[in-house]
């Protein structure tokens, strides 16, 4: 199936080692940059008690969620060290820097 | 005021004493040491290691110079005292200086017994009880030459072991018919004289020394039986004697010790004696552990603690010759009403013996395998019964079923579903068996797994207890606990290296200090992100990816998502303008909940984030700046009416209050800061309970510090009390500058303190006059970059990005 491509923006609205938020239909998306230039999307919703991801200390390929702790690898969207949970990722693509994602789920739902 | 201290004899009872004094009672006392012997307070037990080579004098010191000096303790080395004037209070060393005293301290230890036969001055007749001894056995043993030891005692076998081991022929005379008979039975004291035949040292008991012989120095010796033994070196060690004459001729009341009450205090009011010249109870002690139990007591009574009293226990004893484990504690004696548990097991040299009245230790030795015997000990002063393990008691604790006896008892003792952790409810049967089932094996590693002491912390203790009693020894808790699980350094000491390292971002940190991971975690950023901002104000550029979320959109972060924004009022005073301001941002973004502080403001919560930037807006139109209410560092200063209005009021607390936020808003610190003012004693704006406050008095302003009133509930300390306003502010802000230098991150100002001792803190802000300007010019300083409202400027433009969205998507946009 092909993906729907969304242009979100660029790489330069967010800052190094920090988050921005991209409200859709069904939530908030969390898009990610790390300190070695990585993007990264997943939901705005930390497993534990929903606090805003995005808002959260990002390290690593990880952010530390700003309500109780939590830290979530972008990468997989799931809890890391002890506690156990996991967020949706969402597909990411950087082509020089324009930022796509993708909402294939969102596309399905709003059918 | 202080009040003079003379201490006389500088031996490990009143070096351990004055430990105790300078934490309990900082600069009550200026104290004066006399030192018969020329150095420092060195461990005199271990003199035995020095002997035998495996230790050397600098190892063994306890308080180099550099301790006296930075307590501000005069030392005479060398200095006898040869005269106590109980009516002038004063002292007389036998280099004339004369000293007086409030308080006057006798330690003269002991002095090694010398028997008393003919030719026991001879030149190579020796004691062993000090360093100059140490050193003239270790000057005979070059000549490889023949030894005597007098006394098969504990000091004795020690002498002959290590004159033997430095290559001596050594021979032991003792009277009684075998080894260390006070401390040991008669089966134990045979196998330690084979293990020392063994190594050479030859040892006659039931020997008698009838002279000592020899020709202008020792020669030898003559026994009662006629035998001549030669040797050219004669260790006596044949017990000691309290070291009373200087109190005898002051006419105190002398026994065999200088006679002291429970609480160390002799027939002379202002004289107390402690250490091996003391008898307390009928008794005098030789063994550190009753000494040291002395000097705490001497201490508190110094401290004007005049509850706390000696109590004698038994002391076990061990000797120090390296291979050999001995233990022994307590009544061995044979007796109608006592049984006895023996264990032999003579291939291996084991002899393990328990002495028991009505079910109950009362007496042990241990030979050759000495393991258990802190557990035997426990039992024997517990006085535990132990009639249910009877069968396997001398076997040790590892062969007893149930929970290990052990000061844990307590916590050992609870039940599985016993709560621990009451921020995250979390029981004691669940951190257990984490702990085992996951390996657990540190704090952080607990803390991670099951939360508790995740939040406040106060069950730390608990945890740790849990923790041992899980572990065993492998858990140690007194190790430097790690910033986190980026590197193996504590608070302290990153804090001191950046300081020494120059180190000036986040990156250099990490590379210096060899950071485990490339970019830290949640933990460290923060903390480094704040030690940068204090130490370098001026060119550390703050960086804000590394502040937690309050701080950096400068509100606070709710449950929801939302946020709750504070405005700064200053002093906790308002007006009409100000609050019609309030309701019309309050109408106009639809705040659901408008509330009042316990720091004296108003807090609108639930705002939508994007929604911050205006809500500054028009609060800032009103002349509000932030509140910083999410910060660490200053809150808020609250304040009462003060002498303006109240008629009890002594002084504008009001206007100080107002001055000092105006002074201070917008500074960093490790933690919150809340500060107060009240204008009478009767302290309406509670002050006492605050990270620092001021009571206003008729004569000025009371400064305290150091409360709490959050998971902790303590009341303030007194700094100390300054006559005016300006005094007040300065003193005020040096402290807290001195607390922003030094604390560690997330350390409110009342750990601090008490990690620092307040005393300490005293001396640098009210005592040291150039220290407390430096700490508030670098305040001053540091102000210059930090009084900046975050708002405003956020208005202005300031991190857009913060507060808008990277894009929003429709359902169009979605669905195409």
């Amino acid at each position: 199936m092909d993906m729907n491509w969304i242009a979100i923006g660029n790489i330069a609205d967010i800052p190094l080692r920090g988050a921005r938020c991209v409200k859709t239909p069904q939530g908030k998306i969390a898009v990610f940059r790390t300190a070695e230039n990585e993007v990264f999307a997943i939901e705005d919703h930390c497993p534990h008690k929903g606090g805003p991801l995005s808002q959260g200390i990002v390290h690593a390929k990880a952010v530390t969620c700003p309500l109780h702790n939590w830290v979530i690898s972008l990468e997989t969207g799931k809890a890391l060290g002890a506690d156990l949970g996991a967020v949706k990722t969402v597909p990411l693509r950087n082509e020089d820097g324009a930022l796509f994602i993708a909402l294939e789920s969102l596309m399905m739902a709003a059918e | 005021m202080t009040e003079k201290l003379v201490i006389i004899g500088n031996g490990m009872a009143p070096g351990r004493m004055l430990e105790h004094l300078l934490e309990k009672a900082p600069g009550q006392y200026e104290v004066t040491i006399f030192n018969a012997e020329p150095r420092v307070n060195y461990d005199r037990i271990m003199l035995s290691p020095v002997l035998s080579g495996e230790k050397d004098y600098e190892q063994i010191i306890i308080h180099g110079d550099g301790w006296y000096i930075k307590h501000g303790i005069t030392l005479y080395k060398g200095h006898r005292i040869i005269a106590i004037d109980r009516d002038a209070r004063t002292v007389t060393s036998d280099h004339g200086v004369t000293e007086s005293y409030d308080k006057l301290v006798i330690a003269t230890g002991s002095v090694p017994f010398i028997i008393p036969v003919p030719g026991n001055n001879l030149p190579g007749v020796i004691t062993y009880r000090d360093l100059d001894d140490v050193q003239a056995m270790l000057l005979a043993a070059q000549s490889r030459e023949k030894a005597i030891v007098i006394g098969g005692g504990l000091l004795g076998l020690e002498a002959a072991a290590g004159l033997a081991g430095r290559g001596m022929d050594v021979t032991v005379l003792h009277v009684m018919p075998t080894l260390m008979d006070r401390q040991l039975d008669p089966a134990a004291g045979y196998l330690l004289q084979k293990e020392l035949e063994g190594r050479g040292i030859k040892i006659l008991c039931k020997a008698n020394t009838k002279a000592i012989v020899g020709n202008g120095r020792v020669e030898g010796i003559e026994l009662d039986d006629g035998r001549i033994i030669p040797a050219t070196l004669v260790v006596m060690a044949v017990g000691i004697r309290p070291s009373v004459g200087l109190a005898k001729e002051a006419g105190l009341a002398v026994n065999r010790g200088i006679v002291v009450d429970h609480g160390m205090q002799t027939s002379d009011g202002s004289i107390l004696a402690l250490g091996e010249c003391a008898e307390v109870g009928g008794m005098v002690y030789g063994l550190v552990a009753p000494l040291y139990e002395m000097a705490r007591v001497a201490a508190s009574h110094l401290a004007g603690e005049r509850s706390a009293a000696f109590v004698h226990s038994d002391t076990p004893t061990k000797l120090k010759v390296t291979g050999i484990e001995l233990f022994s504690l307590g009544d061995f004696a044979d007796g109608d009403d006592r049984e006895e548990i023996v264990l032999r097991d003579a291939s291996a040299g084991v002899y393990k013996r328990l002495v028991l009245k009505d079910n109950r230790i009362i007496g042990t030795v241990l030979y050759g395998e000495t393991a258990d015997g802190a557990w035997f000990n426990d039992l024997k002063k517990k006085a535990t019964d132990i009639s249910q393990m009877r069968e396997t008691l001398i076997f040790g604790q590892a062969y007893q079923g149930g929970a290990p006896l052990d000061p844990m008892a307590a916590v050992a003792a609870l039940p599985d579903d016993a709560e621990i952790c009451g921020c995250n409810g979390v029981c004691k049967g669940r951190i257990v068996s984490t702990i085992t089932d996951k390996g657990l094996t540190s704090l952080d590693d607990v803390r991670a797994h099951t939360k508790a002491s995740a939040s406040c912390g106060s069950c730390t203790g608990l945890v740790e207890q849990l923790m041992t009693l899980t572990l065993g020894d492998s858990y140690n808790p007194a190790a430097v606990q790690p910033m986190c699980g980026c590197t193996d350094l504590g608070h302290d000491d990153v804090r001191r290296l950046i300081k020494a390292k120059g180190l000036k971002t986040i990156p250099a940190v990490m590379q210096e200090l060899e950071w485990k991971t490339s970019c830290g975690c949640a933990k460290c950023r923060p903390a480094l992100n704040y030690y940068l901002v204090c130490d370098w104000p001026d060119e550390y550029a703050d960086d804000y990816q590394s502040r937690f979320i309050n701080e950096r959109v400068h509100a606070n972060i709710q449950k929801d998502g939302t946020y709750s924004v504070v405005p700064r009022m200053w002093g906790g005073v308002t007006n009409a303008g100000e609050l019609r301001a309030i309701a019309d941002v309050v109408d106009k973004f639809e705040i659901p909940l408008v509330k009042v502080t316990g720091g004296q403001r108003i807090d609108l919560l639930g705002i939508e984030k994007e929604d911050l930037p205006a809500v500054w807006a028009d609060l800032g139109k009103a002349g509000f700046i932030s509140g910083q209410a999410y910060a660490k560092g200053l809150r808020t200063v609250k304040t009462c009416v003060g002498s303006d209005w109240c008629r009890f009021g002594t002084q504008d607390s009001t206007g100080l209050g107002i001055r000092i936020e105006k002074f201070m808003w917008g500074s960093w610190t490790p933690a919150k800061l809340k500060l107060a003012v009240s204008g009478c004693p009767r302290n309406c704006a509670e002050a006492t309970c605050k990270d620092i406050g001021v009571i206003c008095v008729d004569s000025g302003f009371e400064i305290h510090f150091a409360g709490a009133a959050g998971l902790d509930i303590k009341g303030t300390e007194v700094l100390g009390l300054v006559k005016t306003e300006d005094e007040a502010l300065e003193h005020i802000v040096a402290l807290t500058q001195m607390y922003r230098e030094q604390a560690r991150y997330l350390e409110r100002i009342y750990k601090w303190a008490k990690r620092i001792g307040l005393e300490e803190i005293r001396r640098q802000i009210m005592g040291d006059e150039a220290k407390r300007k430096a700490f508030y010019g670098r305040f001053v300083f540091s102000q210059k970059f930090a009084q900046v409202d975050p708002w405003s400027e956020r208005v202005s433009g300031k991190d857009k990005h913060e507060f808008r969205p990277m894009a929003t998507i429709g359902y169009t946009q979605a669905a195409e």
